[in-house]
């Protein structure tokens, strides 16, 4: 794409900041949503732009925000879910450090459609950067009577916090993340009802991504057929991809979905480090990797659907020749074990064992029967497990004992040390 | 926590700002995140006293302030040195070689993943990915970022922080 969109502004020096953004056509979304476009108006348009969520699991926006009840006497809610920790994923924190107003933006138009007064935007504690630069462009938005009461004299008005996060991976999750706006431990809860209907503080509340928002303030200010007109027609608009691993040109890179994963860690992460890619992990560590042979793959959901992975948050992570599998699925299962909320057992119980496992494998101690047993407990857990942490986890691992057997069978055997293990990576 | 610190006066410095918190939300419960930070900031790390603090400063029961505490990782539960090493550890940063700068850091400072140095200095822990992927082997110091990091690099960060200490 020759045009930048969502990082337009990234490079210039006041990026962050309201008048530059207001120069480049900023707030212009939220103007003609509020003055041309009635809420319902807008949640149609949303739906007719076909944009789809950002954060991991792709369901349309607009949708989404369809489901809210209209005539209930309930305080409705928005958030923002700037949780951003599926490893491998950075784009949430370069659009709230460079660019915030048009994720606030968004959210204003967001919260317009699905009229809530109050907006929370739950950004991870480790963001300290991301959570100063939004709180400044809230305190601006204020100023300039983009928030506040009666909103540019519309008679909507709306007001936006920052819940700041503690370092917990299922805050993701969008129940999580609500429990724990809540004041509780973030452990995912069953859905239906779903929290469209009731979620924060049983009220009605939509929860987006970060991206997300950004997308819906270009879809207003300059229209559902330009939006349409970029990527695929099932996956419109503009998309960040994060590269990151064993290539030679990591970064975020904004092109619209479609484009081969080939194309993107050859042609814009400049190709692997050393030797020929591996594997790719195509869309955050939960992604199931695709192996080298697999690289002609669509970066879109169908395609990545079809080859048994996901596009989940574009998060890209290359593994090149030098790069150990079991090593690899090692850190990832103890990620997920660490990140486990413990509420349900095959997550809380599954993946420390499946750790272990791994550790015993990697470290040359390795049983003839612990792929078989890897396999046993990925079973356990895939479709048992309460949210889609548990699934996840146990998805990503058996990718690699599906693609890369003869790398743990090498290990048991013959005790193999892998090129890239603890100590010589 | 020093040990002049007593309920009373944990309450007594941290109701007003609380107060303020509250009002955002429209449940109390919710303001217990935000009143942890609170603390931690002030005092460094947080225990039981604590706990009982914002427990009676926003009417509700201890165990709920517990909980949070003991399930987020951000919130210090025992004193960490005063400058906190958080390298990540994750694929990305893996990939790059951070298993290397782990050991380099262990050895240097002559302690393992998740103790704190004899001179209180530093504490080093082992982190999940903190969003520095692109730029990756990645650490925070306390809240900054230091991004592709080499040993080389490491020396030169933490020599500039001793020297700054032994200046003090």
């Amino acid at each position: 794409m020759s045009e930048l969109v969502l990082m337009k502004n990234f490079a210039h020096p006041d990026s962050a900041g309201i008048d530059h953004y207001e120069k480049t056509g900023g707030y212009l979304g939220l103007k003609k949503a509020l003055k041309d476009f009635s809420p319902d108006q807008v949640i149609d348009t949303v739906k007719t732009s076909n944009l789809r969520g950002r954060g991991g699991a792709g369901f349309p926006t607009g949708v989404k925000w369809s489901f809210v009840p209209k005539d209930d006497d309930k305080p409705h809610y928005l958030c923002c879910n700037a949780d951003e920790g599926e490893p491998g994923t950075f784009k949430d924190r370069l659009l709230m450090e460079r660019d915030p107003h048009q994720v606030i933006e968004g959210m204003i138009i967001a919260a317009y459609a699905i009229k809530a007064p109050v907006a929370y935007i739950y950004i991870r504690g480790e963001y300290g950067l991301s959570i100063e630069k939004i709180s400044q462009a809230i305190k601006a938005a204020h100023k300039k009577g983009y928030l506040g009461q009666n909103i540019l004299n519309s008679g909507f008005s709306h007001d936006i916090y920052v819940h700041i996060g503690a370092g917990a991976y299922i805050c993701g999750e969008e129940t999580a993340l609500l429990e724990s706006i809540e004041g509780r431990r973030a452990q995912p809860k069953l859905k239906p009802p779903f929290p469209a209907v009731a979620g924060l503080y049983e009220c009605p509340t939509v929860i987006n991504n970060v991206e997300t928002f950004a997308c819906v303030s270009h879809i207003f200010s300059r229209g559902v057929e330009w939006f349409t007109s970029i990527g695929p027609e099932d996956a419109p608009g503009p998309r960040l991809f994060g590269l990151s691993g064993q290539l030679k040109n990591p970064g975020v890179y904004e092109l619209p979905m479609g484009i081969s994963l080939g194309e993107l860690v050859n042609n814009y992460g400049g190709g692997p480090l050393k030797g020929k890619f591996k594997a790719v992990i195509p869309g955050g560590v939960s992604a199931p990797m695709i192996p080298l042979a697999g690289l002609d793959v669509k970066m879109n959901f169908a395609d990545l659907a079809a080859a048994d992975s996901m596009l989940g948050s574009a998060a890209v992570i290359a593994l090149d020749e030098t790069a150990s599998i079991p090593a690899v699925a090692r850190r990832i299962t103890e990620f997920f074990s660490h990140e486990s909320c413990g509420k349900c057992a095959p997550c809380r119980e599954g993946l420390p064992w499946a750790s272990k496992i791994l550790n015993r494998i990697e470290s040359g101690k390795g049983l003839p029967g612990d792929p078989q047993q890897l396999e046993f407990l990925c079973g356990g857990i895939f479709g048992n497990s309460f949210c889609a942490l548990g699934d996840g986890a146990a998805w990503a691992l058996r990718a690699t004992l599906k693609h890369f057997r003869h790398e743990y069978d090498a290990l048991i055997t013959q005790k193999t040390i892998p090129v890239c293990d603890r100590t010589s990576a | 926590m020093t040990a002049k610190t007593t309920r009373q006066s944990i309450v007594e410095d941290l109701s007003e700002p609380i107060a303020e918190i509250v009002k955002r939300y429209p449940k109390r419960r919710s303001a217990i995140m935000p009143a942890l930070y609170l603390a931690q900031e002030k005092y460094g790390c947080i225990d039981e006293t604590t706990y009982q603090a914002i427990s009676q400063i926003l009417d509700v029961p201890e165990i709920w302030v517990f909980e949070l505490a003991s399930f987020y990782t951000l919130y210090n539960r025992k004193e960490i040195g005063k400058y906190h090493l958080q390298l990540c550890t994750n694929v990305p940063c893996m990939l790059r070689g951070t298993y290397d700068l782990m050991e380099h850091l262990q050895s240097r400072l002559g302690i393992k993943n998740g103790e704190t140095s004899k001179d209180g200095l530093f504490t080093l822990t082992a982190v999940e990915c903190i969003g520095s992927c692109d730029v990756a082997p990645a650490m925070m110091i306390n809240q900054s970022y230091h991004n592709n990091l080499s040993k080389e690099q490491l020396d030169k960060i933490l020599d500039g922080l001793s020297q700054a200490e032994n200046v003090l």
